[in-house]
């Protein structure tokens, strides 16, 4: 890559501070604050509507925003024009000049800033998205994936501190999809700059970024590690907008050390850490691949005080749906009280089949448990997701998008 | 069986494409062959002899050469002033929120709907009332007039299908609002605009009937073969007609070689 031109100082962190948009009456953000470290991959993560294009383009200057402030290291950028700031972005739909040629769409930012020589950079960077050799065609005559790239190119080619990526691989199929997002973790990973990636894609934004902000209704609801927010998730929306999970409402019946009790139905659960006094509201979820679906008799009986810890949280029901996809075998299993419940099991071998009809207990370890704030009525609202989706191995279930 | 109903299919969209083709260009055709022709009389209705003598001295009609050259001015100055007031009209009623934008709209259509005998009565009325003498720059004023509500539709219609995004993307790449104007949204409107431009020169060197109730004393190429009729039409009106169908010709055959030899370049 060519020098850093244009940045006089180390690398800054973008930071966003009490952020607020509204469109008359609509709130589309809502007191938004985050730090965005310099030189991560950051996903901002949402169903459509849920405020991340627009938080996007008050970074990149196409929106002024209502309050708050955007800052750069401790430059604030927040009423700058959007050709003033050292942020480029890559817009949905590319928004690639059909009327010049993907040479001049590339050169175009540099152009504006006065530099003459820019064919070798231009062949450089062309040659990075691997379109050596396209840069005398219109983006017209170019297919999604490619234009993708251009759009990439071009906005790269600024070396911006920030690159602002807007579902740029939305238009894309699948397997290209795939691809272009090993691409831009590389890219990244090469050139070092700030990443911000907005999608509604859960498996896009895990597969790439470092650190994800799920935002649900204007505002962030958890931040965290891929891994993190997938093993912690803070609150139902979450647990269902990253994969699938099985969720629980009870009560506390009691605290014991770092681990807190929890009746749901009259079944006693261990959820790792302190849910608030015995008798408060307390809600739990379990992700269907940490739960096993054993045989009735396979199980020790479930008031045993003694037992296994691999089945210290168990709960019986009855199947009532089984689909093989391969990988795995997914169960739905009903409650006594009428609540499903899905479970996921690894085709590795071993263990009894299950069939639909049996009765069986569904177990898991208490440290796969995971707290769950009580759902409010927004998330409960998008979180009404289905459970589980027959046919689709988990990690690759589309939700949410 | 088949295969010759098909033939026959294929054959008379061809057939009927070939009459319509024709019945399009006849006119044309009888104009450019009528230049040629050594007329005899005062009319120029029967075919004489070939004859080159049309071509060789146009201005040998007496007024002719320089009502074109009245036509040409008028349609210049008229084209320049209605398209760049159409083009920004266009862009107002295309781009912006405004109070009265949905009437405004709706009154470009009207001069374009209005009976050109009633447009030209009505302007030759104001024009006398206000106590403007009628001449070179009242047919100027009419041409605008009546010329600008193409403009603004046919610009209008390109802007349409503009994407404001593009705009975006030249901002987020360092480019201010002239230059984006002038990189972005110009040359992306600029068809839009020279076909407006190009429609709006037709139609005013072709008008009759506004600049028939506007000029005064001055006499427009369309006025000249008028007056011409009522004695007998010159073959050199001819020449002019095929002319500028030849330099039309030639400007689209002109644009589409540019295009290929570009493309091909590639």
């Amino acid at each position: 890559m060519p020098e850093r031109a244009g940045q006089q100082h180390g690398p800054r962190d973008l930071r966003l501070v009490g952020l607020r948009k509204a469109f008359g009456s609509a709130v589309a953000v809502d007191d938004l604050s985050l730090t965005i470290p310099a030189g991560s991959f950051f996903a901002l993560l949402g169903p459509s509507g849920c405020g991340k294009t627009t938080t996007l383009r008050m970074v990149a200057g196409l929106e002024i925003p209502t309050a708050g402030q955007v800052l750069l290291g401790d430059e604030d950028i927040t009423r700058r024009r959007p050709y003033e700031r050292p942020v480029n972005t890559v817009f949905q739909s590319y928004a690639l000049f059909p009327h010049l040629s993907v040479e001049e769409n590339v050169a175009f930012g540099l152009r504006r800033r006065g530099r003459k020589d820019v064919k070798g950079v231009v062949a450089e960077m062309l040659a990075l998205v691997e379109l050596a050799g396209f840069g005398r065609r219109r983006p017209g005559q170019l297919s999604g994936g490619q234009q993708q790239r251009v759009a990439v190119a071009r906005a790269l080619i600024n070396e911006p501190e920030v690159l602002l990526l807007d579902e740029p691989l939305g238009a894309l199929d699948l397997k290209l999809r795939r691809q272009m997002q090993l691409e831009l973790k590389r890219i990244q990973t090469s050139v070092g700059s700030t990443f911000v990636h907005v999608t509604h894609d859960q498996e896009e934004a895990m597969t790439m970024a470092d650190t994800i902000a799920v935002m649900n209704a204007g505002l962030v609801e958890q931040l965290g590690s891929p891994r993190e927010l997938y093993e912690r998730p803070a609150s139902r929306y979450v647990a269902n907008f990253l994969g699938q999970s099985n969720c629980l409402d009870g009560s506390v019946v009691a605290t014991q050390g770092d681990e807190t009790l929890v009746e749901v139905h009259g079944v006693r659960l261990l959820v790792p850490g302190r849910l608030g006094p015995p008798g408060s509201p307390a809600s739990l979820g379990v992700r269907p691949e940490k739960a096993r679906a054993l045989p009735w008799d396979a199980a020790l009986p479930a008031d045993s005080a003694v037992r296994d810890p691999a089945l210290r949280n168990a709960i019986p029901g009855t199947v009532t749906d089984v689909s093989f996809t391969g990988l795995s075998t997914q169960y739905v299993v009903r409650t006594a009280w009428g609540e499903d419940l899905g479970v996921f099991s690894q085709n590795a071998g071993g263990e009894a089949p299950v069939l639909r009809g049996d009765t069986v207990v569904v177990a898991w370890r208490p440290e796969h448990t995971f707290p769950l704030a009580p759902a409010s009525v927004v998330a409960e609202e998008a979180a009404e997701q289905p459970l589980p989706r027959p046919a689709v191995p988990p990690t690759m279930a589309p939700l949410g998008s | 069986m088949n295969r010759a109903v098909h033939a026959v299919r294929r054959h008379a969209v061809m057939a009927v494409g070939v009459l319509v083709l024709l019945y399009l260009f006849l006119p044309v055709a009888v104009v450019v062959a009528f230049s040629f022709n050594d007329a005899a009389g005062r009319f120029n209705f029967s075919w004489q002899g070939f004859t080159l003598d049309a071509w060789r001295h146009p201005c040998r009609v007496p007024g002719m050469c320089e009502s074109v050259s009245t036509s040409l001015q008028v349609g210049a100055i008229a084209t320049v002033a209605a398209t760049i007031l159409g083009t920004l009209l266009a862009f107002a009623l295309a781009r912006h929120q405004f109070r009265g934008r949905a009437s405004t709209s709706l009154l470009v259509f009207l001069p374009m709907a209005t009976p050109e005998v009633v447009m030209g009565a009505s302007l030759l009325t104001l024009f006398v009332n206000v106590g403007v003498a009628t001449g070179f720059a009242t047919i100027v004023i009419a041409h605008i007039l009546f010329t600008v509500s193409f403009v603004v539709v046919t610009v209008k219609a390109r802007l349409a299908g503009f994407d404001s995004r593009l705009e975006e993307a030249a901002m987020d790449l360092y480019a201010d609002e002239w230059q984006t104007f002038r990189r972005i949204t110009l040359p992306l409107a600029a068809p839009g605009i020279l076909s407006g431009a190009l429609l709006a020169f037709a139609l005013s060197f072709d008008d009759f009937i506004i600049t028939n109730f506007n000029s005064g004393t001055t006499i427009t190429f369309p006025m000249f073969v008028w007056g011409a009729a009522q004695r007998g039409v010159p073959p050199e009106v001819n020449v002019v007609g095929a002319a500028m169908f030849i330099l039309a010709l030639g400007c689209v055959g002109g644009a589409e070689v540019w295009r290929r030899v570009r493309a091909a370049r590639r």
